[in-house]
């Protein structure tokens, strides 16, 4: 645009109407908007608390501490009916929000990552399989998928009574898995000592390790000495301690009730549906992304390394994937952010998320919809713009790195 | 470059307000009796399914014991039972709905309480069915009370008061259960019949509805207690008190026409009858229905195209239906029951 | 650090024996040596995946097929107690059901208008997808307005009946508009008649459009309650895609545009959007929209949703088409400028046409992730094809074991064949494009 009027501006110099001016009309445009928006807000803004005050609707979100009176079926803080308040409701549903994104980010990224390899793996068979997979799950809605786990998967487990015994205190039915509950004693903190002392060994032996092969091109079996510093040295620790006399931790049993199993842990159906449901789903999705990063790795780089000697899998896990990481990362972002929003669909199967707790029942009991929506929606927007930031921020880091 | 752009969506805005307010109808601020006679119909907020109560069929026709009552108001006021419009609500959108203007009456089994007069500014002006909170469980669990329930796992459905009185009735009887609760009633139900909960709980009237959908219904049994008090009622905007009369009267109406024996059958021979109060029911004598702003037949209409209360009650959800419901509180007052016709006079 | 490397040690001293020839390179056998059982671990990968598909596959078949019960009109088809054989998928229910599945409690006489949309759109979204159609421009002013006030009438009966006080308003707002052009085309030394056509043209568009609606065709009126299934599907994922490609071109612009409040209000729009996750947008629709209009106003149920859907869909497509704008080279802006085009003139028939034509496999995909999002209206109480499906599973007439997976499969096939349909479609037109690329 300006372009143009420089050239005219130019050629006939300022005797020219201000209307024309570019940044004017610009200013008048603009104006303009925020006039409209600012309008629509106040409208918006009127009829609301006129209508708020018609139906005789609170305000403010003084609610937040008013006594909840419902229950939840999964709490990992304490909560109860009589004794907790909307606020308290509101943790327990974020709680429960980022449990099942957080598990569900991590099995769907293995998952993911394995379909998307198998994808392009050089066995037919293999390829094809993956292709049906990802073909099949990013084609169908995800509530239907998460109904079909829910309803027509776990729906058909067996009443308490006729629970599965699964053996080691593991019984599986239709009030969901149990499993054995970790009591702990006084003297359980050397168990996650130990594990502790072993992530910080393994790190050092890893540095080393890499010090040692870039030094001298001899290799150590890093994996083999990882488990065993990361699971061995908390067993070692637990059988020492149970040998001395002093068991650090021991299990309460599940046992039959009159309805249903008493004690132990309990995992929520709900849970399960709805955690196999994103993961499967979202691992059609990142495979399709892990897919598409390998394949931006030029296959000069491949048949380098094979060149060199390296095995398949060294390749695979040396060459390739560092590199496809760099393409891979901000989509894999996206779509961890997907999973996160897409838990909200736990709703149409009863898992008490931070929308079925919270925009659910206590939008219900008090009515107060306005705050209800702005504090649920500030809080996935606060999610997906944290993640954005550290991506923009990884972004940038890896960016240098590229040569 | 983009100048234009803030004009377009501008214009844009205006557009898809325009197209917005295409869907949207104006309800009225005036007397809703007038803008009901305005539009020609009746717009009555229903349940979105419950058997006996108000359910559609696949051709969209509604029936039972909330939605005649609708079309008895219909009938008082056009003297045409049909022209009734019926917006399926779910639970948590009711009241909206009804306080935004979309309904004209709230006819969905909802219970009546003082905080939904004083705060959210509705009034119940008759009770058309005194209900509470009951249980519903399998029989091979061998539970013959709610008190046996400790450690049960109970499916309810959420933003009801029946969630709010499952926790207070297990606290107070020092009992503990797991909750799960679901959005809609239909959710909630299915769940249970898949033997995800031991207990199903609503109100005792939603209990024998949904048992009629279960896949074994005789497997199932309604548990004796009633831990709470439901009035329901239908509901109308707070400060419309011709309207709010119209709806009371009808359901005295109904009530008064079954004790002084008017049936559908029978009114109009009934017209001559000799007894005053008949008479003034009817409207052969005194001028009632002009009074709330109706004619004076008002209550002819209503018998003739409904019924009477014990007519409606019978066909919908009483012994000359599937859910078999016995009359019991809300039997009328001369048969030790709760409801109580307000004389015509 | 490559000092540190003794480099003789790569060095192989002896020679390699050279391999035996290939004993079979091509053929079958070959084949499945080469592709399935290239070594041992391979081979371990084909077997295990057979044996996978061998646990997975005949159930599946059994189920779909071989056990399926296709007749019958009610449960006991479909119970093996009294059907007498293991029973699987129960399509009788489907086929019992199909016209509440696809048109919801629609009347039943006025059935053959949703089969006029459906064709209506079927026409439409053929007109434009496909590359090679004739005269696509008219296909677009089709889809964008003609379809949709179409649609409008035949589905809910038209007849508006706005009255003759709102014509007159409407004459007399739109007689100042026309005045306001002129006006500041007389201020802008511009033509005065040019702008007043234009006026003309946009007064004479709505005042045709909401004619059209106001007429009373003689069809009946169907409140939207009685809409559901497939219908309110297809009608919520229209709705987006109608509603979001202009609005999200237009947020695009916005996006790239030099105007900084402008820009802030776009990315605002967009960023607010896309960070929350759709059953939110649906509940505020719902529960807030009603709030926000005067006391003695409401908003059709069924308007809320597509509403709330417009506005989501709206910010992705934002991002689609922004980024074909950005892979517009820098030399077309600038030709177009060189030509004398003002910001509208470049942008309609210089880089829009361009930009949007790259992103057509973009689009497509927005619109299969829209369309699949079309489900969660459920949520919210629209009775979509999946809310229908939920209802009709719980109908006693049908209480069967296997009632809930049928429904499912049937629900699953719909969905799986339209938007894989739709991704094949994509894949074409961007291996079409990137052939015009190789030049």
């Amino acid at each position: 645009m300006s372009a143009v009027q420089t050239t005219v501006s130019q050629a006939s110099p300022p005797k020219r109407s201000f209307l024309y001016d570019p940044n004017i009309r610009g200013y008048f445009y603009q104006g303009l908007l925020v006039f409209v928006v600012s309008y629509l807000f106040y409208m918006a803004a009127t009829n609301a608390v006129e209508n708020l005050q018609r139906a005789k609707i609170a305000s403010g979100f003084g609610f937040l501490e008013n006594t909840a009176g419902f229950d939840i079926s999964q709490t990992l803080i304490q909560f109860s009916a009589a004794g907790s308040n909307y606020g308290e409701a509101f943790v327990v549903g974020l709680l429960n929000t980022l449990v099942v994104s957080a598990i569900g980010i991590f099995f769907a990224t293995f998952l993911g990552f394995a379909i998307g390899i198998a994808r392009l793996s050089s066995n037919w068979m293999v390829r094809k399989v993956a292709m049906v997979y990802v073909e099949l799950l990013r084609n169908i809605p995800l509530l239907l998928q998460l109904l079909f786990w829910y309803i027509a998967v776990l729906g058909p487990l067996p009443q308490p009574r006729n629970s599965v015994e699964m053996g080691a205190g593991f019984f599986l039915n239709s009030r969901g898995l149990f499993m054995p509950r970790p009591l702990y004693a006084s003297d359980a903190w050397v168990i996650p000592t130990a594990l502790l002392i072993g992530i910080v060994g393994t790190i050092v032996f890893r540095r080393w390790a890499r010090a040692q092969q870039e030094s001298t091109g001899r290799q150590y079996p890093v994996g083999l000495v990882t488990l065993g510093l990361v699971v061995g040295l908390p067993v070692v620790a637990w059988l020492v301690l149970a040998l001395v006399g002093a068991n650090p931790v021991t299990f309460e049993m599940p046992e039959k009730g009159t309805f249903n199993l008493r004690g132990g842990m309990q995992i929520l159906p709900e849970f399960v549906a709805l955690l196999v449901g994103l993961t499967t789903y979202t691992a059609a999705f990142i495979a399709e992304v892990v897919r598409a990063g390998i394949l931006a790795v030029s296959k000069g780089q491949t048949e380098a390394s094979g060149s060199l000697g390296l095995k398949p899998g060294q390749t695979l896990r040396l060459v390739v994937i560092p590199q496809a990481m760099r393409v891979i990362v901000p989509p894999l972002t996206s779509q961890y952010l997907n999973l996160t929003k897409n838990s909200s669909l736990a709703v149409a199967i009863g898992y008490p998320d931070l929308v079925q707790v919270f925009m659910g029942t206590v939008l219900n009991q008090t009515g107060q919809a306005i705050e209800v929506v702005v504090i649920t929606m500030g809080v996935y927007l606060t999610i997906s713009l944290v993640t954005s930031f550290v991506m923009n921020v990884y972004n940038r880091r890896v960016a240098i790195v590229e040569r | 470059m983009g100048e234009y752009t803030d004009m377009k969506k501008a214009l844009v805005t205006i557009a898809f307000g325009l197209t917005a307010s295409l869907f949207a109808t104006a309800a009225s601020a005036q007397a809703t009796l007038n803008s009901v006679k305005q539009k020609g119909f009746l717009t009555c907020g229903s349940n979105t399914g419950l058997a006996g109560f108000g359910v559609p069929d696949a051709q969209g026709n509604w029936t039972g014991l909330d939605v005649e009552f609708c079309r008895a108001i219909a009938a008082a006021i056009f003297d045409d039972p049909t022209k009734v419009r019926f917006i399926p609500l779910a639970a948590k959108d009711r009241f909206t709905a009804l306080q935004s203007g979309e309904v004209d009456v709230l006819s969905r089994n909802s219970t009546a309480t003082m905080s939904r007069e004083t705060q959210l500014g509705l009034d119940f002006p008759a009770v058309n069915y005194f209900d509470g909170q009951g249980f519903m469980v399998r029989k091979k669990l061998g539970v013959s009370s709610a008190k046996e329930l400790n450690g049960a796992s109970i499916c309810t459905q959420q933003g009801t008061t029946t969630e709010l009185n499952l926790a207070d009735y297990f606290r107070a009887n020092n009992m503990k259960y797991e909750v799960v609760a679901f959005a809609t009633s239909d959710e909630t139900f299915k769940a249970y019949d898949s033997g995800r909960c031991d207990a199903f709980t609503t109100d005792a009237s939603g209990l024998y509805a949904e048992r009629l959908r279960a896949s074994a219904p005789d497997d199932h049994i309604v548990l004796p207690e009633i831990i709470s008090k439901e009035p329901l009622a239908p509901a109308v905007r707070h400060g419309d008190n011709q309207w709010g009369d119209i709806v009371k009267f009808t359901h005295m109406a109904m009530l008064n026409a079954e004790e002084l024996g008017v049936t559908k059958a029978n009114v109009e021979q009934m017209k001559t009858a000799d007894n005053p109060e008949i008479k003034r029911l009817l409207g052969t004598e005194g001028k009632f229905g002009e009074a709330v702003g109706l004619t004076n037949d008002w209550a002819v209409r209503i018998i003739k195209h409904v019924g009477n209360y014990g007519e409606s009650f019978e066909r919908n959800i009483g012994e000359g239906s599937r859910l078999k419901i016995k009359r019991g509180q809300n039997a009328l007052w001369t048969k030790g029951g709760l409801q109580y016709g307000i004389p015509v006079r | 650090m490559s000092a540190a490397v003794d480099m003789s040690r790569f060095v192989r001293s002896e020679k390699v024996e050279a391999l035996p020839p290939p004993n079979l390179a091509r053929g079958p056998i070959a084949w499945v040596r080469e592709n399935l059982f290239s070594g041992p671990f391979n081979t371990i990968l084909t077997l295990a995946v057979l044996y996978l598909l061998y646990v997975i596959i005949p159930p599946i078949v059994d189920f779909l097929f071989i056990n399926a019960v296709w007749t019958g009109s009610d449960r006991d088809a479909c119970r093996a107690e009294t059907a007498g054989h293991p029973v699987g998928a129960c399509w009788a229910f489907v086929i019992d059901k199909i016209n509440y599945f696809v048109y919801g409690s629609y009347p039943g006489a006025e059935r053959w208008r949703v089969d006029g949309f459906f064709i209506l759109l079927a026409v439409g979204v053929a007109w434009l997808l496909w590359l090679r159609a004739p005269r696509r421009d008219l296909g677009a002013v089709y889809f964008f307005w003609l379809f949709p006030v179409l649609s409008y009438i035949l589905l809910t009966g038209g007849n508006m009946d706005l009255g003759g006080r709102f014509w007159l308003g409407f004459l007399a707002v739109g007689l100042l508009f026309v005045a306001v052009m002129g006006l500041a085309a007389y201020l802008l030394k511009a033509s005065i008649r040019s702008a007043v056509i234009i006026g003309a043209v946009i007064l004479a568009v709505i005042g045709l459009t909401l004619g059209l609606v106001d007429i009373d065709w003689g069809l009946d009126h169907v409140p939207t309650s009685l809409w559901g299934g497939i219908l309110v599907t297809l009608l919520v994922a229209t709705v987006g895609i109608v509603f979001s490609l202009p609005f999200g071109v237009l947020l695009a612009l916005g996006r790239r545009s030099r105007l900084p409040i402008v820009r802030m209000g776009s990315v605002i729009f967009i960023e607010f959007v896309r960070g929350v996750p759709l059953i939110t947008v649906l509940i505020m629709a719902n529960t807030m929209l009603p709030l926000f209009l005067p006391g003695d106003m409401t908003v059709d149920r069924l308007a809320r949703p597509l509403i709330g859907v417009a506005f989501f869909a709206s910010a992705y497509m934002a991002e689609v088409v922004r980024g074909g704008l950005q892979a517009m080279p820098k030399g077309q802006y600038e030709g177009a400028m060189s030509l004398g085009l003002n910001y509208p003139q470049m942008m309609i028939f210089i880089i829009l046409p361009q930009a949007l034509r790259i992103v057509i496999p973009g689009i497509v995909n927005t619109f299969i992730g829209l369309f699949k999002d079309t489900s969660l209206v459920a949520i919210v109480g629209i009775f979509d094809l999946i809310k229908t499906i939920e209802a009709s599973r719980i109908d006693p007439e049908w209480a069967a074991p296997t009632i809930s997976y049928t429904g499912y499969a049937f629900a699953a096939l719909f969905y799986f064949i339209f938007c894989w349909g739709m991704s094949r479609y994509s894949l074409g037109v961007e291996r079409r494009l990137a052939a015009g690329q190789n030049r």
